[in-house]
């Protein structure tokens, strides 16, 4: 069983992000299991004076979470052509130290949900290069959801396209974590 | 006239001396050099009649920059992925010497999983005995390579557009290879 942890970037209850991950759960094939994370808005503003042991509740708990995953899913709105600033202050709080942090050689994928005509594309390429600054293992791939607002109905994906492009995503990255399994077995 | 046969070193097997030797490379970056060295190497050179092999690596994870951070970068995923590729691999069967002492290699070079033929040109010293009753050769080799030919491809564009890190890249090894004397 690959254990994939999803984040939304946004916070808000209704959010087209969330949903998208909710609607990934339940497209996941019988050997993924995706965990939606929700605290996220809990994680204070990064702060080197506060980055100290015991870390903030809130980052150990995210910083666990991300340890425990085999994978992690990114759902990403686009906020001014950018990551959001809260999801960009989390992965900040997660860098450190960048040798040793909890994203380093993770599988990991990037989604996300706009309501405008391009699926938070641009968000999307630079959340994928801070991850890869990072040193996950980002698969390349993309997939956008455009006009959010008419995919969804009550929070429940109505596009089918979609639905099967989540699934090929979570076997794409529970594929990544195999191999990742079968390289360690081997050394 | 008879034709006379130079081989690299007198024959025998010939172990690496890694405190004495170095493997590195040198990248342009920004306005100057980029340059990193590997602290665990091996090495090999076989030489019988007039063939000579040689065999040599370097693992990722003993990269040595100037910043951790960077260190960490170059073993992501982004650079040699020190996880699933530990290792950096060349072997040769090919090595060619004039009578000046340069040295002319074809072997393979594996990087990131990726093997490719490549061509090492350098110089090897006349055999010396050194202090302790070995004798000794060095050989100092240089190979430019295309990083993105091994899948070794990130970049971060300039405010100009160009890109800060360029694609060819020099590997330095300065080799210093001993056999019981």
């Amino acid at each position: 069983m690959t254990r994939v942890l999803g984040i939304s970037g946004s916070l808000r209850r209704d959010s087209h992000n969330t949903s998208l991950l909710r609607a990934a759960a339940e497209a996941a094939g019988p050997d993924v299991e995706l965990e939606l994370y929700d605290g996220l808005k809990q994680v204070p503003p990064y702060d080197e004076d506060d980055d100290v042991h015991p870390r903030p509740p809130a980052v150990a708990r995210l910083n666990a979470a991300i340890e425990e995953a085999d994978a992690v899913v990114f759902s990403t709105p686009e906020y001014n052509s950018s990551i959001p600033g809260q999801l960009k202050n989390a992965i900040d709080w997660i860098s450190r130290p960048l040798a040793t942090n909890a994203l380093r050689n993770k599988p990991v994928a990037v989604v996300g949900a706009s309501t405008g005509g391009f699926g938070a594309v641009w968000a999307q390429a630079e959340l994928r290069k801070v991850l890869a600054v990072l040193g996950a293992r980002v698969l390349d791939v993309e997939l956008p959801v455009p006009h959010a607002h008419t995919r969804f109905d009550e929070g429940d994906l109505t596009d089918e396209e979609i639905r099967a492009a989540l699934t090929e995503v979570l076997e794409t990255l529970a594929d990544e974590v195999r191999e990742r399994e079968e390289a360690k077995a081997v050394a | 006239m008879s034709t006379q046969i130079l081989t690299i070193a007198p024959a025998g097997t010939w172990s690496l001396d890694p405190v004495h030797s170095s493997v590195g490379f040198e990248v342009p970056y920004l306005a100057g050099t980029f340059k990193g060295e590997f602290h665990e190497i091996g090495a090999g050179l076989t030489v019988e009649d007039e063939r000579a092999s040689l065999e040599g690596s370097a693992k990722v994870a003993s990269v040595d920059v100037k910043d951790e951070n960077l260190a960490a970068h170059l073993q992501s995923p982004d650079f040699f992925d020190a996880e699933r590729y530990p290792e950096l691999r060349f072997s040769a069967d090919e090595i060619a010497l004039d009578g000046d002492r340069n040295v002319s290699v074809d072997g393979e070079l594996t990087i990131k999983g990726v093997t490719k033929p490549v061509t090492v040109t350098g110089t090897v010293t006349a055999p010396i005995a050194d202090a302790w009753g070995n004798d000794r050769i060095g050989l100092n080799l240089t190979a430019t390579v295309d990083r993105t030919d091994f899948g070794v491809s990130w970049n971060n564009p300039l405010p100009s557009g160009e890109p800060s890190l360029a694609n060819d890249v020099t590997i330095l090894a300065d080799l210093q290879f001993v056999k019981a004397g």
